[in-house]
């Protein structure tokens, strides 16, 4: 069906600026993408997925600027040891990078890699993106498919000693930045992959993931303090039998964040963990839309959100379990909650569940509220002050998404950070 | 032979459950059809029609202007997609409009004038006797001595709409009495114009929806009540909806008002006849619940569902709202469906007054290749407002059953609470349920809680019943049971018991 003229006329404004990189093989996957997109145009605010959240300045031709914000703080993931891949702004900076060598693994740049004639990136490159607008559209990432210059290429062999860190600076305050990623775990294979930084001034992201039959991903994300940027990623994972795949997201700040994660368990008995603490306070709008389809027998999918709002924030998660016909002994867990620190905050959430097949468990609860009074006069009437009792309780129910990191260093590190960020705001 | 016969029964789903929701889905009872003359407006929907309509209701110009602005929107309106239900494009030019007996052109004065045949359409569908004769129309019969066996607290008033009119409304004069008004609209319109242009459209306006606005333009009947200040209604008020003639939308409209400090219980039941065709049904029931008002709406919804096959059914696209205006006041809906091949269906409250409440009640059955998309919507605009959300769905054959809901609570909706539950079932692995839920929570004063499982049923009462001996499965029955008991009492014996049956099934394996 043709797109209404108004809305190819936003589509052709949006993309005015933006070029298609001329590379190799990525080329037809671009053209496929800008094809799509030009089928279900940009998002707007009548679309069903999009009804909780603007995508006006998403889509917008112009970045809105963001200043860029001021800190003292060390870098997540810091005391890490880690392979580092800086961008800055959307652009490789080869010198803060390490050396792309890792034993287990083959890295490469996108840009780079998209030279050459074949590449075993081609299989993935916008075919999980493509695959992944049906029954939802999702022209964000097809329009990062389409131009997205930059990115990185990362094939797991074996299981490399540290995790590959992808780290996002932003230096300009009316950056647009675009990097795509493609990851492909081979059977048996295990890798933990860190990104943080705020990127740009608005980010648009998107990682490809393909696990292979007993291969293993670990993704833990920090969206940091930055007060001013916005970002929308995207996150398609596609898992085969016994394959595991865990992502976690903490975000604190930042004028506007969607997260998208769509997910395929297409092999029995694979486990799809996907989670997210988020921390928002004033102008601040938080996005979770996570759509997991079960396809396979006995897999295990489990959903774990929780938002803590202040002044004015708004925190917004939509989630879907689809189970297909056959797909049997599915375990589907879904729970997401919030609490409201004031009057002017806001909670929105769309928990969808959806299922064709009998012998299934699946689940999903939803709360918002404020903090609970009986556990906060309990911790007061033993001489606790308001402001740390209420940061003891907001911590508390935060912990119960940031247990879902498997790694106990990195949860433990998360959790000091929020615990720190809490603490600095009480003052 | 049904996909049920060769099923097998899996953990958690007894014998027991698949035969009665074979019972309830599988083979309809009202399925014939009464062979009467009948009058009818010309196919097709216009300008015209709408006027006619309007015209054989004997209605006063503002109503005919009304509709005719109704029907002007229609026709910029598009046919809603959005919900997870899947039927072939709908001819509105197809359809007849307008359809009523022609022995009801006069009002009948005997049993003896009485069309036979109407009667036996109402002995048919088990009326009871005494009712059936106010039911005819015959005039004196209010009066007469309640039949045998029924006592004088059961009696249930009935407006029974047959096509397009309404045939008859039972015990008129004892509602008098008490200073209720229940007759069919177009009565209303024409014996309490002042009521019905205050409140008609003022819960669902014209522009609502697609389905509201055609409702809007062509409604021919159906019930208005009116519970004037502080008065308990003393009976049960039941409104029997049948369609009968083919190829006929049915459109009825119902409007109930419920004044200061009142009460009443509302009833409805309707049925169809077994056709291959596809029959439209397009209903809009307004409530509206002044201060301290308090109103149960109970249907039991079983149209004709198609065959097992998917031949034929009603499409049931109903818009129910209910506008708790006062403070204190409370709605309660409660429904149990099984009947329609396509329902599209969201009894809501808008809980406007301080410390009002809202009850949504649900059970509904699915089988063959029915499609159901139901839910409710709970809109906290007032101070203290409560609502509470259980629904059941249970899915057979290549049925669909969604559950779709909103809950929002508005910034000055302080200390509001919310409490959802909802439950599939399936059974057979040819089949879906869906859960879409909306939530929106926009002040911290307020609780929402969400759940889609039993395992939340009040931990205390658990504990209790447990002690006591019970095993879980059993507590949850009784527990569940114990909370829907008081809405289904409330429903007339042979409603109720098909209810009844349908709550044990609806718990039956979910819990485990």
């Amino acid at each position: 069906m043709a797109l209404p003229q108004p809305k190819l006329d936003a589509l052709d404004a949006r993309i005015a600026a933006l070029s298609m990189p001329e590379d190799g093989w990525p080329r037809a996957a671009r053209e496929a993408a800008l094809a799509r997109l030009r089928e279900m145009g940009l998002p707007g605010p009548r679309d069903e997925y999009w009804r909780f959240t603007r995508p006006d300045t998403l889509v917008q031709a112009e970045a809105p600027a963001a200043a860029l914000f001021e800190n003292d703080e060390a870098p997540m993931f810091d005391a890490f040891d880690r392979l580092k891949i800086v961008f800055t702004d959307g652009v490789f900076d080869a010198e803060a990078s390490d050396d792309l060598a890792l034993e287990g693994i083959e890295i490469e740049r996108l840009a780079e890699a998209a030279t050459a004639d074949l590449h075993w990136a081609r299989d993935l490159y916008g075919v999980l993106e493509a695959r992944g607008h049906s029954p939802v559209p999702r022209p964000l990432a097809a329009l990062n498919t389409a131009f997205a210059a930059d990115g990185v290429l990362i094939r797991v062999t074996g299981r490399p000693s540290k995790p590959v860190s992808l780290i996002y600076r932003h230096e300009s305050e009316t950056s647009d930045a675009y990097l795509h990623h493609c990851v492909k775990v081979e059977a048996g294979a295990e890798l933990t992959l860190l990104e943080n930084g705020p990127a740009a001034a608005r980010f648009n992201n998107v990682i490809e993931a393909e696990i292979a039959d007993g291969g293993t991903l670990h993704h833990v994300r920090a969206q940091g303090r930055d007060h001013e940027r916005r970002a929308a990623t995207h996150v398609f994972a596609r898992l085969g039998r016994q394959s595991v795949f865990k992502s976690f997201s903490v975000t604190v700040n930042g004028v506007m964040t969607r997260n998208e994660c769509v997910i395929e368990l297409d092999g029995e008995e694979g486990v799809a963990h996907v989670a997210g603490a988020c921390v928002g306070d004033g102008d601040f709008h938080q996005d979770d839309t996570v759509f997991i389809t079960h396809a396979a027998e006995r897999c295990e999918s489990r959903q774990v959100f929780k938002k803590v709002l202040r002044n004015g924030a708004t925190g917004v998660f939509q989630g879907k379990i689809l189970v297909k016909p056959g797909a049997q002994k599915t375990d589907g867990y879904q729970i997401s909650q919030s609490l409201l620190l004031d009057e002017d905050s806001q909670f929105l959430a769309k928990p969808e569940l959806e299922i064709y097949a009998d012998d299934v468990a699946c689940s999903h609860g939803s709360t918002s509220g404020d903090i609970d009074e009986d556990a906060l006069f309990y911790l007061r009437a033993r001489g606790i002050p308001e402001g740390e009792a209420t940061d003891i309780l907001t911590l508390a129910f935060l912990a119960e998404a940031v247990e879902e990191i498997e790694d106990e260093t990195l949860a433990g590190d998360i959790t000091a950070r929020l615990e720190a960020w809490l603490a600095r705001r009480r003052g | 032979m049904s996909a049920l016969d060769k099923l097998d029964v899996k953990e958690g789903v007894d014998r027991d459950t698949v035969e009665t929701v074979r019972e309830v889905g599988g083979k309809y009872k009202y399925g014939w059809e009464t062979d009467i003359e009948m009058d009818y407006a010309p196919k097709g929907l216009t300008a015209d029609i709408v006027r006619l309509i309007s015209e054989k209701n004997g209605e006063p110009e503002w109503m005919t202007d009304w509709r005719l602005k109704a029907y002007e929107r229609w026709l910029q309106m598009k046919e809603p997609t959005w919900a997870f239900v899947d039927y072939p494009a709908i001819d509105f030019q197809e359809q007849y409009y307008y359809a009523r007996p022609k022995s009801m052109a006069e009002k009948p004065k005997s049993l003896d004038e009485v069309d036979p045949k109407l009667l036996e359409t109402y002995e048919k569908l088990g009326i009871p006797l005494k009712e059936q004769m106010i039911l005819a129309g015959v005039e004196g019969a209010e009066n007469a001595a309640p039949a045998e066996g029924r006592e004088a607290e059961r009696k249930v008033a009935v407006d029974a709409v047959f096509d397009s009119v309404s045939v008859g409304t039972t015990f008129q004069a004892e509602l008098k009495k008490a200073g209720v008004i229940f007759c069919s609209i177009s009565e209303a319109i024409k014996e309490h114009p002042e009521l019905v242009k205050k409140y008609l459209g003022s819960v669902v306006p014209v522009s609502d929806n697609f389905y509201a606005t055609l409702n809007s333009a062509v409604f021919s009947d159906g019930s208005f009540v009116y519970v004037p200040p502080g008065v308990r209604c003393p009976m049960e008020l039941s409104t029997y909806f049948r369609i009968n003639a083919e190829n006929t939308g049915q459109f009825e409209r119902t409007l109930i008002i419920a004044d200061k400090g009142s009460y009443v219980s509302y009833l409805e039941g309707c049925t169809a006849p077994q056709r291959d065709e596809s029959q439209l049904h397009a209903a809009v029931v307004e409530i509206i619940a002044e201060e301290d008002a308090e109103v149960k709406y109970s249907t039991v919804q079983n149209w004709y569902p198609g065959d097992e096959e998917g031949k034929g059914g009603i499409y049931n696209f109903v818009t129910k709202r209910a506008d708790c205006r006062g403070d204190r006041s409370k709605v309660m809906w409660t429904q149990v469906e099984t009947g329609s091949s396509v329902t599209w269906k969201y009894p809501s409250c808008i809980l406007r007054g301080n410390d009002s409440q809202g009850e949504f009640y649900s059970i509904a059955i699915t089988n063959n290749h029915q499609q159901a998309d139901t839910g409710t919507k709970m809109v906290h605009l007032g101070k203290n407002t409560r609502s509470r959300i259980v629904s059941k769905g249970i899915s057979a054959g290549q049925s669909s059953n969604t559950y779709r809901g909103l809950v929002s609570m508005h910034p000055r909706a302080k200390n509001s609470r919310n409490y959802t539950q909802c439950d599939s079932l399936l059974i057979g692995d040819t089949c879906g349920a869906h859960t879409v839920p909306y939530i929106e929570v926009k002040n911290n004063s307020s609780r929402v809680e969400h759940e889609a499982t039993t395992s939340k049923v009040d931990d205390d009462q658990l504990f209790y019943c447990r002690q006591r001996g019970m095993d879980e499965e059993e507590a949850v029955a009784l527990i569940v049971n114990g909370f829907a008991k008081e809405v289904l009492q409330a429903l007339p014996m042979e409603f109720a018991m098909e209810a009844q049956q349908l709550v044990a099934i609806s718990l039956e394996g979910s819990v485990g």
